[in-house]
């Protein structure tokens, strides 16, 4: 069976062009203008389950320390907490990685390079939220450059709250999410596709500056 | 020499070289804050000569920073040039008021190299502008600010939240040291 041929969109003729608004006419010819498309799953329910449990035991995830909890990063890794028993590995360039943690706070600078590393990430992705910052604001609730929701501007799957959660909390939100996968309801990057025009719209609300494609291909 | 007299020395020095400075630049104002602090208060045109004869004949070869305070109420800005001397170990601190309608001041970029950063910085957050200060019109941290500068003092931020970013709902505050005596130490209780 051909996916391909089975999923509408795919097909270039029904595509919506993005506008790129932001950008320059030259550079708007060297950025992808297609809309992004929502993963299909297997046919099979049970190839889609066996998928799900290889994705939920190799977790990649970007190295991207975007707040103050990013410090509870580094120990995950060391011989104490180890989480490379789980098959959770740093990797350096969102093309490599399925994760992204948000840790803590994020500014509204920090915040279009969380989209632009979202993006750029290969599905199957998560978002794990670590912190009460993501999630409400925490301390910085009234600050007039840090956002307050996160899940407004990026689909989250997991939220870890605390401020700062160890990483033994970190441990527990991985094994949660590891849960979630395997259960395939981690459909964050779907959600995205779905609600492309309100997430954008969120998104171009906070930032000014927006000189950066729509959608970071 | 003992602390003591260390401190003795530095409280001399810096009484000295107030006192010279208010005679060379006419300083309106002398606090001597601590023994090795002192602040002088300089005209807004004064300003770059002054620090010119403290970095050149005093000694006074670092600039630590530059901070603005906003007097909304009195409708001037306090400029606060920061300098220390490594051979007496001692600060003082060179205080210039300006005008809060169109702020301006002159740049010391060529005094102190480092000057532009805090500049540009001043710039962005308080709306000070110093002419000829090195890419003083770029942005430094914020992008595509489009409000008026963040630290001034009529920038109201609990507004501006609500309306740039969303709440959520369910967010309350707790009166900590009750909150702390009902969950954590039920037992102890008013006494």
């Amino acid at each position: 069976m051909n996916k391909q041929d089975k999923n509408p969109g795919n097909n270039r003729e029904n595509l919506i062009k993005l506008e790129n608004a932001g950008l320059t006419a030259e550079e708007q010819q060297l950025f992808c203008d297609a809309v992004p498309v929502p993963y299909e799953p297997y046919s099979l329910e049970f190839v889609e389950r066996f998928h799900n449990w290889i994705r939920a035991n190799s977790l990649w995830v970007l190295a991207f320390g975007t707040g103050c909890g990013a410090i509870e990063l580094n120990p995950l890794m060391t011989s104490r907490f180890d989480a490379n028993r789980f098959g959770v590995m740093m990797r350096p360039t969102p093309r490599q990685a399925s994760v992204l943690i948000v840790a803590g706070y994020s500014s509204v600078k920090t915040l279009k390079r969380i989209i632009r590393s979202y993006e750029q990430m290969q599905g199957p992705k998560f978002v794990i939220g670590l912190g009460i910052c993501t999630i409400n604001g925490g301390m910085y609730y009234d600050s007039y450059n840090t956002i307050n929701c996160l899940d407004r501007y990026i689909p989250v799957d997991l939220y870890i709250t605390g401020c700062m959660p160890r990483p033994e909390a970190l441990l527990a939100g991985f094994m949660e999410l590891k849960r979630k996968i395997k259960a395939g309801e981690c459909d964050g990057a779907n959600r995205y596709v779905k609600d492309f025009d309100w997430y954008k719209a969120n998104q171009k609300k906070v930032i000014k500056k927006w000189d950066m494609p729509d959608y970071n291909w | 020499m003992g602390y003591a007299g260390l401190q003795l020395v530095n409280t001399m020095f810096m009484q000295e070289l107030c006192e010279r400075m208010t005679r060379q630049f006419d300083c309106d104002q002398v606090m001597h804050q601590k023994d090795d602090l002192s602040f002088l208060r300089v005209d807004r045109d004064r300003l770059e000569s002054a620090l010119m004869y403290l970095k050149t004949h005093e000694g006074f070869v670092h600039l630590s920073f530059v901070t603005v305070i906003d007097y909304i109420e009195d409708g001037f800005f306090r400029l606060n040039y920061m300098l220390y001397n490594y051979d007496k170990a001692t600060n003082i601190g060179v205080q210039v008021d300006i005008t809060r309608e169109n702020p301006s001041m002159h740049s010391i970029h060529h005094l102190w190299a480092q000057g532009w950063t805090y500049q540009r910085e001043l710039k962005e957050m308080y709306g000070i502008d110093f002419p000829g200060s090195p890419r003083v019109d770029e942005e430094f941290v914020l992008e595509g600010w489009d409000g008026i500068p963040p630290m001034l003092r009529e920038f109201d931020t609990a507004k501006f939240c609500e309306d740039r970013f969303a709440k959520r709902d369910g967010r309350e505050s707790q009166d900590i040291k009750q909150t702390m005596r009902d969950n954590l130490y039920p037992e102890r209780g008013e006494s």
